[in-house]
């Protein structure tokens, strides 16, 4: 691998014990993965935030990283963190977790990071253009910045994508290059979803179907997707197919470079309809628990809660979470007073994968695939997916 | 009997080899206070990893398994050095933070369990 004379000094411990680790670890995946240059990167999402997820030896590590003043080069967010950092106590977390949590932001902090801890980084802000080399963490961002937003990022780790951050660079290897980028197979969708539940429930449909093979899919019958939509099937695909980049006919930035893929498979009315009863596990009346905001809310679905909930009040436990930035663009509009009014309960800043909640509650309601994943696999919750205007009027029944 | 492979983590040691057929999830598959496998179904399962020269096709599983072999390495569980036939990025992480010695593209069948073998990282190679 070429390294240029900066890259090389850090290497060598020119620019500090961090600096030199966090090279290392490019150089190595570099030569492991058979890349031949550094790219620069615009900007990195960190994951490993929860300290639930990290425990004390990934907190250690980070303090580490933390303790020779090195700091980030390019715009760098946080995955969500195990628990709402201003609000902690409402939602039940151990004081003990809140100090362990602290001290993992406090290193974040330390190499400059901006401690916004959110999923959808590209609604604050950390927003690359077409054709930009990132370095992102958190599977459903990776999907939504490649697919979507046509940015180029491999699926990081969090020690790679700290290192991307603190020396500015990533291994040129995977889909930061044009040859992985081709689409490998068509994917004919013969149904047009509506809705971020049916774009879950595709994501399953078509992630269950290529599991692990690491295809490139080329998604055909799609007629149009929101911007919510399209955050809902990236998160779905991602958890269930491992997808990091689908090119989708009429939609992506990328889908008119290419011709779709010979080897086709069809998304059928009965495979959606087979998926969607695999997230229906749970009966209606057995559920305690109803979380909004996997991947977090937008204003506008925050705004569509406040309109549902409008003098109504809530009989279970309701999460809705979301980002620090929109949260206070939901309290400037006035809809954080209508949601909590009816009992409603903010979770910011984390959610529902990563919070210490595991055997808490029996049954989760949820408008989101990816949530019902983990409510099954780390929560051992019972989960039901439904509409996400149902959702919240199911919470109020 | 010398094998050659490629330097993941550089560094030298000599440690009796401990051979799986499976790969290993370090996130769930083995507990980071004693280094004992927890995987049911895998054959290494109740064994430990702890000191051993630790030989396996390829690492599997959640990228938070890098943290798992630092801690590992920091209370003193880890292994004394790696041996894939193909490394990836979890491990790979994991041996660079927790600097445990680690070399891949392996022939890792031509390696018996339980002879005592020196790991030159350093220089890529394995003998015993």
């Amino acid at each position: 691998m070429q390294l240029t004379a900066d890259q090389q000094a850090m290497l060598e411990g020119q620019n500090g014990r961090s600096k030199q680790k966090a090279m290392q670890i490019l150089s190595t995946l570099g030569k492991i993965y058979g890349a031949e240059v550094m790219l620069p990167v615009t900007s990195v999402q960190v994951s490993g935030v929860s300290y639930a997820n990290l425990g004390e030896a990934g907190l250690d590590w980070l303090s580490e990283m933390a303790v020779d003043g090195s700091r980030v080069k390019v715009l760098t967010t946080l995955n969500p963190a195990g628990m709402d950092i201003e609000n902690w106590q409402v939602l039940g977390i151990d004081p003990q977790f809140a100090r362990d949590q602290n001290r993992v932001l406090d290193a974040f902090a330390r190499m400059g990071i901006n401690l916004t801890c959110t999923c959808t980084p590209y609604l604050i802000g950390n927003l690359p253009n077409l054709g930009d080399h990132v370095a992102w963490a958190e599977s459903s961002a990776v999907c939504y910045a490649n697919s979507v937003l046509g940015a180029r990022t491999n699926r990081e780790g969090g020690p790679s994508a700290l290192a991307a951050a603190l020396t500015g660079f990533t291994p040129a290897y995977g889909l930061h290059l044009d040859e992985n980028r081709r689409p490998t197979i068509t994917v004919g969708v013969e149904v047009q979803p509506t809705g971020t539940w049916q774009y879950g429930v595709l994501g399953k449909a078509i992630g269950d179907r290529l599991q692990g093979q690491q295809s490139v899919p080329f998604i055909t019958g799609i007629g149009h997707a929101s911007l919510e939509e399209l955050k809902s099937f990236c998160a779905s695909i991602a958890t269930y197919g491992g997808t990091g980049l689908f090119h989708m006919r009429g939609i992506t930035p990328e889908v008119d470079n290419y011709t779709a893929p010979e080897e086709v498979i069809q998304i059928t009315q009965a495979d959606m309809q087979q998926a969607a009863s695999k997230l229906q596990k749970a009966l209606l009346d057995e559920v305690d628990f109803v979380s909004l905001g996997c991947p977090h809310l937008t204003l506008a679905e925050v705004a569509r809660v406040a309109e549902l909930l409008a003098g109504k009040k809530v009989k279970k436990e309701f999460w809705i979470t979301t980002s620090r930035p929109v949260k206070r663009l939901a309290d400037y509009a006035g809809y954080t007073t209508v949601i909590e009014s009816a009992g409603a309960k903010f979770a910011v800043d984390t959610c529902c994968v990563v919070a210490p909640i595991e055997g808490r509650f029996k049954a989760m309601l949820t408008d989101s695939a990816k949530a019902c994943y983990y409510a099954q696999a780390r929560n051992r919750f019972a989960m039901h997916i439904l509409p996400f205007d149902d959702v919240v009027l199911e919470a109020c029944r | 009997m010398i094998l050659r492979g490629r330097t993941i983590q550089p560094g030298r040691v000599t440690a009796p080899t401990l051979v799986s057929r499976q790969g290993i999830s370090f996130y769930g598959g083995v507990d980071p206070e004693s280094g004992i496998v927890l995987e049911a179904g895998h054959d290494l399962m109740g064994q430990c990893i702890a000191g051993k020269m630790l030989i396996f096709p390829s690492g599997k599983g959640s990228t938070v398994g890098s943290y798992t072999l630092y801690r590992l390495a920091k209370n003193g569980h880890a292994p004394a050095g790696i041996i894939n036939a193909n490394c990836e990025t979890i491990t790979a992480v994991g041996c660079i933070i927790g600097e445990i010695p680690c070399i891949d593209l392996v022939d890792i069948s031509l390696i018996p369990d339980g002879v005592v073998a020196t790991l030159d990282a350093e220089i890529g190679t394995l003998s015993w």
